[in-house]
């Protein structure tokens, strides 16, 4: 008997959205990091088995895009823009603020999971330099000075959150 | 069922528009979005309904009207009076705009009534008149801040899908490439191929299967164009398509986009969604034999995939690695079949082209450049923003009428084009006219658009190495010359930057640079050297001023 709607893992949903592409993969792979923001291990080989792929085939594939994700980014995904018009108004220096107040570098996530910090480049908002987006939160024209407090926003945010789910 | 009739939807929304005495047109591209154009949005709406004028004014949100820097802008349209735009409307600011100008405006319905504003709105204000718009030229962005780029019968309004009607029912393939031949349109992706050559390529390819690709994975770091336009104007990307797939004998249309650019990916997902609803795309479109689909594709953060080969690489669910050409893809493309390849910008130009005829194009322009190109203006000028030039406008009218000059105290020094892959102008050339070959002339690329304006205080080292940083990042690996070459490369301008470094690296880096432009597999690795060459041509000075300091500036 065919599975309900219900019954399908979200694996199974995008491997169906995609089934009438010749090579769904990338596809797939998309949809999984829009929902889970990085693509799990057990995901991989959900994928491999559905797709028919080998599991070398997906991780070099995953690997060699910048865009996917092997690791949980943490809550808030704190992109600087180090594009062209960013770079010429300081971005530089945005990108060393936020990873000594965090105490990371690019590319890592802090340890209680709250923070994850990366360079990406042009965000589209060229007039608004420097940039910086966290999560669906564009931040133009930001200085250094300002990093702290945008920190302290968000941990407040998570904090009112929890206490809310708490209570 | 009978085929769309173009003409009545036109008609119907003309005079769907015409029933409102003022229109409201919001950016709501992703600068404005930032800048909260969205909260804007919902304020004109709320004041809108308090003063009960619903049926008089409608809110409509637009692409890009060009100011980004100057976000979110409104602009306000009372029937029989001169529009007004605001700048950095907020939300309060928006609830005074519809009680304190359109409410006033609109009581008194005398037919020129020229409403006084208040101060606190004027202030506000900005000129229509001022060369930023005046030198401008639209031609790819005409709709864009003028349509809700989310409604087909918007786009129709505009005269949309008239080219697709007219070359479905009256031109044959060749006619249509007879045109473009005329408008002298080249690819705006970078390399300036010329279109219709690309085309006659494709469509002499005999298969049974062919593709039309749109290039959407736009990859200069700094620049927004293609961005701008699938996001102002989806429809015109669309109807592009169509009419190269036509053109080419094409079956089907990919659109590669961005994955970071999901404004973009949305309204292109609407755009097909509403085409096809509208009988546009699928079997036998507007009754004819013609027969059409479209998939969406996203990139996944690779620049390489910008190139041709690899971005057919990626659609086949691989690495995105190039492969040598020839075979070009318009021989052999995706899953082996000719494949049309093109970028947004250059499909956007078609339906204009098709519509108004390739002379009409060819009246913008010099030589070998016609018709007009969308840049994204950055850096250090006062009116930062996405704007649309004739092609031969000297790089001086668009710096200083359009951009207004410098926007820091000190001289500009100098304008980068063509990204990663392009070079500086300096100051001094700044009268070269915007132009494939004069761009090239003076060690630059016209490329896809970026245009980035420096002052004195941008260090042209600091800036090559920036670009070279890039495309080191990105590079694919697969040959050595750029592998190996870039590498070496970043490592001694590192060295000079620290001032470390020697005449002798000087050296060192001209034959580097040398010997990935000509051993490289990709065009990627072919230009990574441009920046570096460029500044070294014009700028040696400052090449040298660290050479021979020993702390750096
Ligand atoms: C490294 C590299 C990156 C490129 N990136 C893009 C890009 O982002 N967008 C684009 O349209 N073309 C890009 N191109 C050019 C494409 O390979 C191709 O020439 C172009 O899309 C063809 O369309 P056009 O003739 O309409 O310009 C790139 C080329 C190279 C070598
Ligand atoms: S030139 Fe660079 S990007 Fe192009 S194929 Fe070679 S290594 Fe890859
Ligand atoms: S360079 Fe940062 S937004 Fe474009």
């Amino acid at each position: 008997m065919a599975k309900t709607k219900q019954q399908l893992s979200p694996i199974e949903i995008a491997a169906k959205k995609y089934a009438r592409y010749r090579d769904p993969l990338i596809m797939v792979l998309h949809e999984i990091q829009t929902t889970r923001g990085y693509i799990p291990r057990e995901a991989a080989f959900e994928i491999a088995k559905l797709l028919n792929v080998p599991l070398a085939r997906i991780y070099e594939v995953i690997t060699f895009y910048n865009y996917f994700r092997l690791k949980s980014p943490g809550k808030a995904v704190i992109s600087v823009c180090t594009g062209t018009a960013c770079h010429l108004k300081g971005a530089d220096k945005l990108v060393k603020e936020f990873s000594e107040e965090l105490d990371i570098e690019p590319g890592q996530t802090t340890d209680d999971g709250l923070f994850h910090l990366q360079s990406v480049r042009c965000v589209g908002c060229c007039g608004l330099a420097p940039v910086v987006v966290i999560n669906e939160k564009t931040y133009g024209k930001l200085q250094p000075s300002q990093v702290p407090h945008v920190i302290a926003e968000w941990k407040e945010k998570f904090e009112t959150e929890t206490a809310d789910a708490a209570s | 069922m009978p085929p769309v009739n173009i003409e009545k939807i036109k008609n119907d929304e003309i005079k769907r528009q015409n029933d409102f005495c003022c229109r409201i047109f919001v950016c709501a591209s992703t600068g404005c979005i930032s800048s909260q154009s969205m909260e804007a949005i919902d304020a004109l709406e709320e004041a809108v309904k308090s003063h009960d004028l619903e049926n008089e004014i409608e809110i409509v949100p637009t692409g890009c009207m060009g100011l980004c820097a100057r976000g979110p802008l409104v602009r306000v349209e009372v029937a029989g009076q001169k529009p007004v735009l605001y700048e950095t409307v907020d939300p309060m600011f928006a609830r005074l705009v519809v009680s304190e100008h359109i409410r006033p405006a609109l009581a008194k319905s005398v037919k020129d009534y020229a409403f006084k504003l208040p101060d606190f709105l004027k202030n506000r204000t900005v000129p229509l008149d001022i060369d930023f718009f005046a030198q401008q030229q639209k031609v790819v962005l005409a709709n864009a801040g003028d349509i809700d780029p989310e409604s087909i019968e918007a786009y129709i309004a505009r005269d949309g899908y008239k080219a697709l009607e007219k070359i479905l029912l009256n031109m044959s393939p060749e006619q249509i490439i007879e045109q473009i031949e005329k408008s002298g349109l080249r690819g705006r992706g970078g390399g300036g191929f010329p279109v219709a050559k690309k085309w006659t390529f494709a469509r002499q390819s005999q298969a049974e299967y062919k593709y039309v690709i749109c290039n959407g994975d736009e990859g200069d770091p700094g620049a927004y164009m293609d961005r701008s336009i699938l996001e102002a104007d989806p429809h015109a990307v669309l109807e592009g398509v169509l009419i190269a797939a036509y053109a080419t004998g094409a079956q089907e249309g990919i659109f590669y986009i961005r994955a970071e650019y999901p404004l973009a990916i949305e309204r292109m997902k609407k755009a097909i969604r509403q085409a096809k609803r509208n009988k546009l795309l699928g079997k036998n479109i507007l009754g004819t034999e013609f027969s059409f689909d479209c998939q969406i594709r996203l990139g996944a953060g690779a620049f390489v995939c910008g190139e041709e080969t690899a971005l057919i690489a990626s659609i086949e669910g691989r690495r995105g690695t190039p492969r040598p050409r020839p075979p070009y893809p318009s021989v052999k493309g995706v899953w082996d079949m000719p494949t049309c390849l093109n970028n947004v910008e250059t499909l956007a130009n078609v339906p204009s082209i098709l519509r108004n005829g390739g002379d009409w194009f060819a009246q913008w322009g010099t030589g070998s450049s016609k018709g007009t190109k969308v840049f994204a203006l950055t850096g250090k000028v006062i009116n930062s923003g996405l704007i649309e030039i004739p092609m031969g406008l000297s790089l001086r009218e668009v710096v200083e009428k359009i951009g207004g000059g410098s926007s820091t105290a000190k001289e500009i020094k100098a304008v980068q084009t063509g990204g990663p892959s392009g070079g500086v102008i300096k100051r001094e050339d700044l009268d070269l006219p915007v132009c494939y070959d004069r761009f090239q002339q003076a060690g630059s690329i016209m490329g896809s658009g970026g245009m980035i304006v420096m002052d004195q205080d941008d260090s042209m080292v600091d800036i090559a190495s920036f670009y070279l940083g890039f495309t080191v990042d990105e590079s694919c690996g697969k040959c050595a010359p750029c592998r190996i070459g870039g590498k070496q490369l970043l490592d001694l301008l590192e060295k000079i930057s620290q001032g470390k470094g020697t005449k002798k690296d000087i050296e060192s880096i001209k034959l580097l640079c040398e010997a990935m432009r000509s051993a490289s597999l990709c065009g990627l690795g072919q230009t990574a050297p441009n920046p570096v060459v460029s500044t070294l041509t014009y700028f040696e000075n400052e090449y040298l001023e660290k050479i021979n300091s020993e702390v750096c500036k």
